[in-house]
């Protein structure tokens, strides 16, 4: 590990993922992130974006034989890549564990909610069946489920959507990992629901410490859960900074737009601001700026060449030509910082 | 859960009842006269009327319908035309050789269509998959008559290993499990077991193809679970639908067996009933397919019943 890695929970560096099928799709090109210990990330991206392909990665489900990785991604120092058979099943759920955008699909239907916690605890703590149910239900509790004791015994369909994804987490908790990764965990809750995971994920990580890697779409959730931002577009990160930095201060003309077409502050007669065009197909591998054909302050060097990374304060980059100007640290040398 | 099965209990009634009642006009819908296959062709109109009048044949045929089901429920299924022989009796007899039939086809063919559906299922749109669902669909297609005849034409007459016809040594029908009458149940029982076999594979393929496709077996994956962890969480997801077809089948295997009873001799139901057929003997035809029937009926209530047992999913109470 480098000098520059230690320290971190997370580290991916230049991460790439093509899936091959009837079309080749670059789905990540490049990426680089980072995590610290009881940190909250969001990474914040449309549709196909990498956004979910970048958690699964993380913990190898991606279709084996479709996709191709590289790069590189260390987990508390161990090399995801390199981890197979047992070792990676060890790895799973405990160093790592992730919470689904659809509990009522993730979520085994003929076993109970108990029954699918405490599997997840005897697999990795080697306790008796008793013991991991002790546990599931301290989880249950944890994650504010009244009468945990009844829930145990239920089926994911016996309960409601708030509740399956309170069972989720309380499942994805269970073994307590350093790293846990959510994956739009609130996309498929009511609004009123949404808040309160949102609000329990938050005391869920002050109380459990661990990292949180939580992908949306949806600005305002971010807003409402992260330390940090990174805003994702056609496989790689644009622009990354603290909360405050992405609202206030946005960069890139992608994450600018993304903003301006938030509903908050809109007036009733105005149209909402939307970004025009629609994300690139990624049938190639992107040689420059991917957000170029939907941006108004496009020109001839964005076609030319991928972007120039600026990082204009410590976790802050900005992946745009503009900051070219605006950055004194960084000259025109910063071409170099693109292999 | 003690609700749905008095509930589900009370529905044979209704069921049974309709079947009765198809059971005794289907045999009256079918054209020919009984009495002209047993009755000497120079009969005069009054033989024929006295013959008819002590089968009850010369009432309106709600009556008769009336006589046969009080008949029937206590026990009772009147006698052969051909033979006068109570048909109850033949009956009797006919369904054990033909429950042991369907008994040794389902032990052939309901595990090994579960494994190959499994492995299909498993190693989807391979080479293995293709190999096994090409076999599958060749099972359920080819006439399992004609199988039977292949079977024999190869492994009796040929190479000489199995008896071709008959349900044990000398012509003998008391079944005993033993090597000498398992030799001569073998290859009916396979010849039976091949279309349930192909359905079975086909149909857990299907099932388990699409639960290993699904958000939650990526989350098991995702909590450390791999292999035989997922293959439990599998079997329990395709167990109520495969219960479902396998119950289907199993009633198929008491009644489809007609031809292949033909076939190899097996002196079960499927033969009676060709018998019955030929000889239209109307008494033996209704009580045999009432009592397939209703076997039938019953192997529906039996999977019904273990349904709410394997899948949680199934309204309790």
């Amino acid at each position: 590990m480098s000098e520059a890695t230690k320290g971190n929970l997370l580290d991916i560096s230049n991460l790439t993922v093509r899936f091959h099928g009837e079309r080749t799709v670059h789905a990540i090109n490049g990426l680089d992130l980072t995590l610290k210990p009881g940190e909250i990330l969001t990474i914040l991206g449309e549709s196909g974006s990498g956004k979910s392909v970048t958690l699964k990665a993380l913990l190898k489900l991606l279709p084996k034989k479709r996709s191709e990785i590289s790069g590189a991604m260390h987990v508390d120092g161990v090399d995801v890549l390199a981890l197979k058979g047992q070792a990676l099943s060890a790895y799973r759920g405990k160093t790592v564990s992730m919470i689904f955008q659809e509990p009522a699909l993730a979520l085994d239907p003929v076993y109970t909610i108990g029954d699918q916690i405490a599997e997840a605890v005897m697999r990795h703590e080697k306790v008796s069946r008793k013991e991991a149910l002790a546990v599931a239900l301290d989880m249950l509790k944890r994650v504010r489920i009244p009468s945990a004791e009844s829930r145990l015994k239920n089926y994911p369909h016996e309960m409601s959507g708030g509740m399956r994804q309170r069972a989720m987490i309380a499942l994805a908790l269970a073994c307590k990992p350093d790293l846990l990764l959510a994956d739009e965990p609130t996309t498929a809750l009511d609004a009123t629901v949404q808040i309160q995971v949102l609000l329990l994920l938050r005391e869920l990580q002050r109380e459990f410490g661990m990292g949180i890697i939580f992908v949306t779409h949806d600005i305002g959730v971010a807003v409402e859960i992260s330390d940090r931002i990174a805003v994702m577009y056609a496989g790689n990160v644009v622009e990354e900074g603290t909360v405050a930095e992405i609202i206030k201060d946005p960069r890139h003309p992608y994450t600018q737009g993304l903003l301006a077409a938030n509903l908050h502050d809109a007036d009733r007669s105005q149209t909402l601001a939307s970004i025009p065009g629609s994300p690139p197909p990624l049938d190639e591998k992107p040689d420059h700026c991917s957000f170029a054909p939907r941006c108004a302050h496009a020109r001839d060097r964005c076609y030319a060449a991928l972007p120039p990374v600026h990082r204009p304060g410590p976790g802050r980059r900005v992946a745009c030509i503009l900051e070219d100007a605006s950055d004194p640290a960084e000259k025109p040398g910063a071409m170099a910082e693109i292999h | 859960m003690l609700a749905y099965m008095i509930r589900r209990l009370l529905y044979v009634i209704p069921v049974a009842f309709g079947v009765s009642v198809i059971c005794f006009m289907l045999v009256h819908i079918a054209p020919g006269d009984p009495l002209t296959a047993v009755m000497p062709i120079d009969a005069t109109a009054e033989q024929q009327a006295a013959m008819r009048a002590e089968y009850g044949f010369d009432r309106p045929l709600p009556v008769q319908f009336g006589i046969w089901l009080g008949n029937a429920l206590q026990g009772d299924l009147g006698s052969s035309i051909a033979t006068g022989r109570p048909v109850a009796a033949e009956v009797r007899r006919a369904v054990g050789n033909t429950l042991i039939l369907a008994f040794t086809a389902s032990l052939i063919g309901f595990p090994l269509g579960i494994f190959f559906g499994f492995v299909a299922g498993t190693f989807k749109d391979t080479l293995i998959d293709r190999a096994v669902t090409a076999l599958a669909i060749t099972g359920v297609s080819v006439p399992n008559y004609w199988l039977g005849i292949v079977l024999v034409a190869v492994f009796s007459v040929t190479l000489g290993w199995l008896p071709s016809t008959g349900a044990g040594p000398g012509g003998s029908t008391a079944w005993a499990w033993d090597i000498e009458h398992l030799r001569f149940i073998l290859l009916p029982a396979i010849t039976l077991a091949v279309v349930p076999m192909g359905i079975v594979t086909r149909t857990v393929r299907a099932l388990v193809g699409d639960i290993l496709s699904q958000d939650f077996v990526s989350a098991l994956e995702a909590k450390g679970l791999s292999g035989t962890g997922v293959l439990r969480h599998v079997i329990r997801n395709v167990t109520p639908t495969t219960l479902s077809v396998v119950g289907l089948q199993l009633g198929y295997l008491l009644g489809g067996s007609i031809l292949i009873e033909t076939v190899f001799n097996w002196p079960g139901t499927g033969f009676l009933l060709s018998n019955a057929i030929f000889q239209r003997d109307l008494p033996l035809l209704q009580g045999t397919i009432l009592v397939l029937a209703l076997f039938f009926v019953f192997a529906n209530l039996l999977v019904d019943l273990a349904q709410p047992l394997v899948d949680p999913r199934i309204k309790r109470g």
